[in-house]
């Protein structure tokens, strides 16, 4: 009996090493950003408990810098949801690749994974599972350690706000664009799909410009990735 | 500003992020999906960070910025090599805001 529960604990332990091995890039990336989330959302006069709770319930980066940024702006309930919903739309298209290697989870057990699908999980999920590295219990450590990077920059920012007056001299305001830059290089495997980047990528740009705002990431992903099968077929 | 009511749009924001991160793949997890669409669904990680990277990167006050003032693509050089060359997730971010934090000092 004691024999299997250290066997147990050490199989704990490696899964814990393991996780945070994986997850140490995204702690790195997360604190500074989850940082000036933080400082922003209190210098535009939300709540240490409103600022905290966004990162707890909606941990979604880029949607709670753009939520900071409308309600700074006078942005009403409505406005603020919907593009919300706009911008994470595109973790419908991530959640749905990663189904296939969900096959043997329980109902419950994805839902779980769902609450905390970002695009910095996703990616590194999306690189473990199709190396067949697809351990439940690793996976909730890798999310849950996440968080609580994410959560606890928040904090860090929150206590910073008073005495930071502006965010830029910092770089914080670089802090998004730049973990995007990581992420999108690690996922770069391919000459196709550093084509189907590219075109995405300006085809997004000339949207935006074009006056499609909040849209231009959803429907250049869809082009985008529709072109990425139409070029691999002509290929082959 | 009334809390309340931004505790009311968390709720909310919470609500319309939560559905789409779990409900494709709680409904096709227990399907085969077709080659297609898995060949389709690998390229869409790539597509949508560029998508949501290059708008960030290259338009600036409305209007797409080519020259030295924009900071942020310029910023990207350096952070796209070190990237590339040391796959290091910290020290891209790093780079990158260090980068930017510099030229303001220096410069501006």
């Amino acid at each position: 009996m004691e024999s299997t529960l250290t066997a147990q604990n050490y199989s704990k332990s490696k899964s814990l090493i393991y996780a945070l091995k994986q997850v140490a890039p995204i702690i790195l990336g997360f604190l500074p950003v989850g940082f000036a989330y933080g400082v922003l959302a209190r210098k535009t006069g939300i709540s240490i408990d409103n600022t905290l709770l966004m990162s707890i319930l909606v941990f979604a980066g880029s949607s709670q810098f753009i939520a900071v940024g409308l309600l700074a702006a006078g942005g009403s309930f409505i406005s603020i949801v919907i593009t919300t919903f706009i911008v994470n739309l595109r973790h419908m298209l991530m959640s749905a690749a990663l189904a296939p290697y969900l096959k043997k989870w329980s109902k419950f057990g994805i839902l779980c994974f769902g609450f905390q699908l970002t695009d910095e999980t996703f990616a590194l999920h999306s690189t473990r599972f199709a190396a067949g590295e697809n351990s439940r219990r690793e996976t909730y450590m890798i999310n849950c350690i996440a968080q609580l990077a994410w959560v606890f920059g928040t904090g860090l920012g929150i206590i910073s706000s008073t005495l930071i007056t502006d965010v830029k001299p910092m770089g914080l305001d670089y802090a998004l664009p730049v973990m995007f830059i990581a992420l999108l290089v690690a996922q770069l495997k391919d000459r196709s799909h550093l084509l189907v980047a590219l075109g995405a990528g300006v085809l997004s740009t000339a949207l935006s410009l074009g006056g499609v705002n909040q849209w231009n990431v959803i429907i250049a992903t869809l082009i985008g990735a529709t072109a990425g099968v139409v070029l691999s077929w002509t290929r082959n | 500003m009334d809390q309340k009511l931004i505790l009311l749009t968390i709720v909310g924001m919470m609500v319309v992020t939560y559905v789409p991160r779990f409900l494709p793949a709680l409904a096709l997890s227990s399907r085969n999906l077709p080659p297609v669409l898995t060949r389709w669904l690998s390229y869409v990680p790539s597509a949508v960070l560029s998508a949501l990277l290059f708008p960030s990167l290259l338009i600036h006050e409305g209007a797409l910025d080519f020259s030295f003032s924009n900071l942020f693509l310029w910023a990207a050089i350096p952070s796209f090599a070190v990237m590339f060359l040391t796959r290091s997730f910290f020290g891209t971010v790093a780079t990158g805001m260090v980068v930017v934090a510099a030229v303001r000092y220096f410069i501006s």
